[in-house]
């Protein structure tokens, strides 16, 4: 029998903001246990909820990046449950009318292009961590506890793990542009949990879904998916039946764990929020914040290859991140060659961030810098060589690359009158290099050109020395 | 009627636990409580939106500022049966599973 896949994704995404959701209590990743919160976060009491508005702002922003309809009536809603990780025993959500529906992203999969729908997003707050001791208790940190989050449900549109990876690549991609969230799943600021079914190709009806958790990477939601798909294909064949079941991926064997049966939506006991008004969206706050969008990946993308003459392959790495994207744009700005810039931020930029394991921005390169080198290079001022000398010095301690060439003495020599007689000084002096070259041996002339750049110290413009060479070679 | 089931149910879902005596008792007493609200029903609410809140007021959004003013970490945990390292102890909650966010 063959089966087919079907797949929806659940992504939270942690906003971008100062404050928690419901409280002014701050927000920042990696602070001692317990010092962000408040006696709302604590659930004290008699406290009251208020809704960030720019987290509101925030998921507005993502919502009309993934092209979805915001909701111009809506309220909160709560969410009934018990667990140390959230003190006041329920979360704050939308339930009923979420902050955006019907939206939509475009995935790419072996040059396949595929419209993914998105069922609905909505704002919430998230919990606090729990971590557990060897001592047999649990230990509860609420700094977390009330960070802002959007969640983004997708339809059921995805048909293969390599689908649902593109999906995750293109959202992470989207709202990372937005400026919403980092996106970072290794910092917890973007978290996925799965939904996956299998159904006889040609079956009206889905499958029964086992939701899949704790995926830690986009490469353990491909790899946990076709472990999932497996299983359930080989449970189904042996004539057994899949349970509404919560799975987990364990990393160390591949394979996906039984965590527990799924409670159901009516045990969450919802009901709207009684201590927070109604929000009624103007469509001016929208048209505002539409306004505000950064250029989207796609847009810069062509942008790159029409306006600049990019290749479509190296636009589209420049245009992964952000991050990436805004400092070429900056370095352009600042009189970089474009085809230079993206050769060198593809490669060497590249290659010392992979090595070091860095983000563009923890290191001292700045795009000022980057394009002044190139300028040096492109004028002859400095040879490749010595480029990757200075690129090293900038890029590690943000040395203004023309000054630091100045004083360093490491300037091209390319005036001919300077050149000339040392060329000639060691030709005279290398009369079996001159015979050889006439006997075609061409290998006498790297030998030259070797001579040359040792007795100028490796300052020697190669392009005016093979020139120079050549001609009094051919003299002799 | 609401069954002596959905009482241990209900229970279950607030982490609390229940003697078979007790859940007799508590069932009587929701069955009696369910019974008066059912009076409510009688009212006609066709056309009459839902009453969520009392405040009649809309779109209260706070500012992105953060309040640091009130009680600190150390004064918050003084309300807490047991802790360590500025961490809250709880009894061991490894077996149940991460809460969905």
């Amino acid at each position: 029998m063959n089966f087919e896949t079907t797949i929806g994704l659940e992504v939270h995404v942690e906003l971008k903001t100062k404050t928690k959701m419901f409280s002014p209590s701050p927000v920042a990743y990696g602070a001692e246990a317990n010092v962000n919160t408040n006696v709302i976060d604590w659930g004290f009491p008699g406290v009251l909820p208020s809704v960030n508005h720019e987290a509101y702002r925030l998921g507005i922003m993502v919502a009309l990046a993934l092209h979805a309809e915001v909701t111009k009536e809506t309220h909160f809603d709560r969410k009934n449950y018990f667990y140390p990780d959230n003190p006041k025993a329920y979360q704050i959500t939308q339930f009923e009318q979420p902050l955006a529906r019907n939206g939509w992203l475009e995935i790419e999969v072996n040059g396949v292009k595929k419209k993914i729908g998105i069922e609905e997003m909505h704002v919430e707050e998230d919990a606090g961590k729990n971590t557990h001791g060897d001592d047999g208790y649990s230990y509860v940190d609420l700094n977390r506890q009330g960070t802002p989050l959007i969640e983004i449900v997708s339809k059921a549109d995805m048909n293969s793990p390599e689908e649902a990876y593109a999906y995750l690549e293109q959202l992470r991609k989207t709202i990372q542009f937005t400026g919403a969230s980092d996106v970072k799943m290794e910092e917890g600021s973007m978290r996925v949990d799965t939904n996956i079914s299998i159904r006889p190709i040609g079956a009206d009806k889905l499958g029964t879904k086992a939701e899949l958790k704790n995926l830690n990477s986009f490469n353990h939601v491909r790899l946990g998916l076709a472990y999932e798909e497996k299983r359930q294909a080989e449970v189904l064949m042996s004539g057994g039946q899949i349970r509404p079941e919560t799975r987990r991926f364990d990393e160390a064997s591949g394979e996906t764990i039984l965590m527990r049966v799924k409670e159901g939506s009516d045990d969450y006991r919802y009901f709207p929020e009684p201590d927070l008004p109604p929000f009624s969206i103007s469509d001016d706050w929208i048209n505002e914040i539409a306004g505000q969008i950064p250029e989207m990946p796609e847009k810069r993308r062509a942008r790159y290859v029409n306006e600049l003459g990019i290749p479509e392959y190296d636009a589209g790495i420049l245009t992964d991140t952000k991050e990436m994207s805004d400092f070429f744009e900056e370095a352009i700005t600042d009189g970089a060659d474009p085809k230079l810039a993206s050769n060198w931020l593809m490669g060497e930029v590249n290659a010392y961030l992979n090595a070091n394991k860095l983000d563009l921005a923890q290191t001292q390169l700045t795009p000022a810098n980057l394009a002044t080198m190139i300028q040096l290079i492109k004028d002859g001022t400095i040879s490749s060589k010595i480029a990757k000398k200075v690129f090293q010095e900038t890029i590690k301690k943000g040395t203004e690359p023309k000054a630091w060439v100045e004083s360093k003495g490491l300037v091209q020599e390319s005036d001919p009158t300077v050149l000339t007689p040392i060329i000639t000084a060691i030709l005279d002096d290398n009369q079996q290099s001159i015979e050889d070259f006439k006997n075609g041996k061409d290998r006498a002339v790297g030998f030259l050109v070797g001579q040359i750049m040792k007795q100028t110290h490796g300052k020697a413009n190669p392009k005016v020395v093979n020139q120079i060479l050549m001609g009094e070679l051919n003299k002799r | 009627m609401i069954s002596k089931d959905q009482v241990a149910h209900v229970a279950e879902l607030a982490r609390l636990s229940f003697t078979d005596a007790e859940l007799e008792h508590f069932t009587t007493q929701l069955d009696q409580i369910i019974a008066m609200e059912h009076a409510l029903a009688e009212v006609p609410t066709d056309g009459v939106a839902p009453t969520t809140q009392l405040t009649d007021t809309e779109n209260v959004f706070r500012a992105d500022v953060p309040v640091t003013d009130g009680p600190s970490r150390d004064e918050l945990l003084q309300n807490v049966p047991e802790s360590k390292d500025g961490l809250i102890k709880v009894p061991s909650i490894i077996d149940k599973g991460e809460a969905d966010a």
